[in-house]
């Protein structure tokens, strides 16, 4: 497989909501490609449709218009070669089923010898440092934890893409520096092609090779940056580099602009 | 859950856990033990022949049950019970989840089932033993009729229920039709179809008893009735008796199978209480 191939390409997206109160067009124009192997931060204003963004993205949300293409071939449901980790833990792991069992879950109809599925789930539950943890309950692990067992349920899926919408808003700072950082670590050493979602303008540099920043509804890309900082980040090291403030600034008057309706004409995706 | 368990009351680390157990015990059958003691001085004193002292229905509860009639008449009673109870369980499951589930047809169904609920079952009795006759088949029937109420109801709640993000959940990865229905659907149910269930039990022995006290030539209904009309006063209260045994039976069997299986749901709520 060549190194950079287009994993996902998004073209001309638009995302009308019907309801008996008028439309609402949550999506205007959205137009963006995402190679294998890159790691790609989503941030907006809040309210500007990401979730939405997501959901079309996942095959969760049929598009007004427009198309989703995987791999070359268009998305029109929920496709194998995506893994969601939804923001709320609580209501998306299934309490009643162990660590074990929910990271099972998805795997019990891939048709996997037993011996290769087993190996996947202890080796995904290993790899977000839950291996003592395989066999409590989640409502048993604190809210980080939890959000850890939503990422080893989706690394061991074996996706192409880990789809992510704001998986650390609802956890504690320093439980999110952890988290942030797992995710930069299952990326470079396991080679994780992933699409960050979050309204956190430091998080999105730190974690993404490059940003997309989103307008307000009716959304459109307002700007495709590429994170020019090193690939090996620190918590400390890293956020403390004056390109990261640069970077940063510019993400921030990006969103400013974005809300005041500003709208600079959107830079070609690539 | 027991990593909790030492976390609620107030009892002071110090107390042996002989102490607590007297303790536990005594609360139990403090209560019981007192009123047995009052009702036998009362029975000594009563004229009454409707109110035999506590040791004359023990007597003959012992010997009214403890022999063939145990067999001609308690098994047949905790069969058709059994039956019913399950009878009752699978149907209300089955066509709740698939009521649940299916959008229309709840809208369709709903006001025919409150309807239907409305109904006290006792007055299907008659209607049964006409279509039926005097069959074990017609008290199951009679049974089934009242105990699947609740446990319909509830498990259409529960399964409508259903939270979006873990419906969300089992799309993304693509999980297959019987493995949404066992691992999300039923399970995220199960406290509403088990509280269904509870509310069904005690329906079920109420009808059991009632179904043989007007048609039947055996069973526990059926025999009270018999002792009532023949002024056999003793026997009558200790089948009373006996039909409280069974009910806490039920109620504690049912408290077992409730533990297993809404062990996570419990779990929740002490975390969400500490």
């Amino acid at each position: 497989m060549p190194d950079r191939s287009t994993l996902l390409r998004v073209e001309h997206l638009r995302k009308v909501y019907e309801s008996a109160t008028g439309n609402v067009e949550a999506i205007g124009d959205l137009s963006f490609t995402m190679e294998a192997g890159e790691l790609v931060c989503i941030v907006g204003p809040s309210g500007c449709g990401k979730t939405t963004l997501l959901k079309c993205l996942a095959g969760l949300l049929r598009p007004t218009s427009g198309v989703v293409e995987m791999d070359g071939s268009p998305v029109t449901g929920p496709s194998p070669a995506m893994a969601v980790v939804f923001q709320e833990y609580g209501r998306s792991l299934y309490p009643w089923l162990t660590v074990r069992g929910n990271v099972e879950l998805p795997l019990r109809h891939k048709k996997l010898p037993r011996a290769e599925r087993d190996k996947l789930v202890t080796d995904a539950i290993e790899a977000v440092g839950l291996a003592h943890a395989a066999r409590s309950h989640p409502w048993q692990l604190s809210g980080g934890m939890q959000q850890r067992v939503a990422i080893a349920r989706a690394i061991a899926y074996q996706p192409e893409v880990l789809i992510m919408d704001e998986p650390f808003a609802a956890v504690d700072a320093q439980t999110r520096a952890d988290l942030e950082d797992l995710v930069r670590e299952l990326h470079t050493s396991r080679r994780i092609s992933a699409l960050f979602v979050t309204h956190d303008i430091d998080e999105s540099v730190y974690l993404g090779q490059r940003v997309l920043v989103l307008s307000t509804s009716p959304t459109r890309v307002q700007e495709d940056l590429a994170i020019d900082l090193p690939p090996e980040r620190d918590q400390i090291t890293t956020r403390a580099l004056p390109r990261f403030t640069e970077l940063r600034t510019h993400v921030y008057d990006q969103i400013q602009r974005a809300k005041r309706g500003q709208a600079v004409a959107p830079r070609s995706a690539r | 859950m027991t990593a909790y368990s030492g976390r609620i009351g107030t009892t002071p680390r110090g107390r042996g856990v002989g102490a607590r157990l007297a303790a536990g015990f005594l609360y139990a059958l403090g209560l019981p033990m007192l009123l047995l003691v009052v009702w036998g001085l009362v029975a000594t004193r009563a004229t009454s022949q409707f109110f035999p002292g506590p040791l004359t229905i023990a007597e003959a509860f012992v010997d009214t049950w403890v022999g063939p009639a145990f067999v001609e008449d308690v098994l047949p009673s905790l069969y058709r019970l059994g039956i019913g109870i399950t009878a009752s369980i699978v149907l209300g499951v089955a066509a709740g989840t698939v009521i649940g589930l299916v959008h229309w047809l709840r809208e369709l169904l709903e006001p025919l089932l409150e309807f239907f609920r409305a109904i006290p079952p006792p007055v299907l009795i008659p209607v049964m033993m006409l279509l039926l006759g005097i069959t074990d088949t017609m008290k199951v029937v009679v049974i089934v009729s009242g105990a699947v109420w609740p446990i319909l109801l509830n498990t259409i709640e529960g399964v409508r229920a259903t939270d979006s993000v873990m419906k969300e959940t089992a799309d993304a990865f693509r999980i297959t039709w019987s493995e949404r229905l066992w691992f999300l659907v039923l399970p995220a149910a199960s406290p509403r179809i088990m509280a269904g269930v509870r509310q069904g039990l005690s329906v079920a022995l109420i009808l059991m008893v009632i179904s043989e006290m007007f048609a039947s030539s055996s069973g526990l209904g059926y025999r009270i009735a018999y002792f009532q009309r023949n002024y056999l006063i003793a026997e009558m209260w200790s089948g009373i008796l006996l039909l409280g045994l069974v009910g806490v039976f039920l109620a504690v069997v049912f408290g077992l199978v409730e533990r297993r299986v809404l062990r996570w749901y419990h779990g929740i709520r002490e975390v969400n209480r500490a």
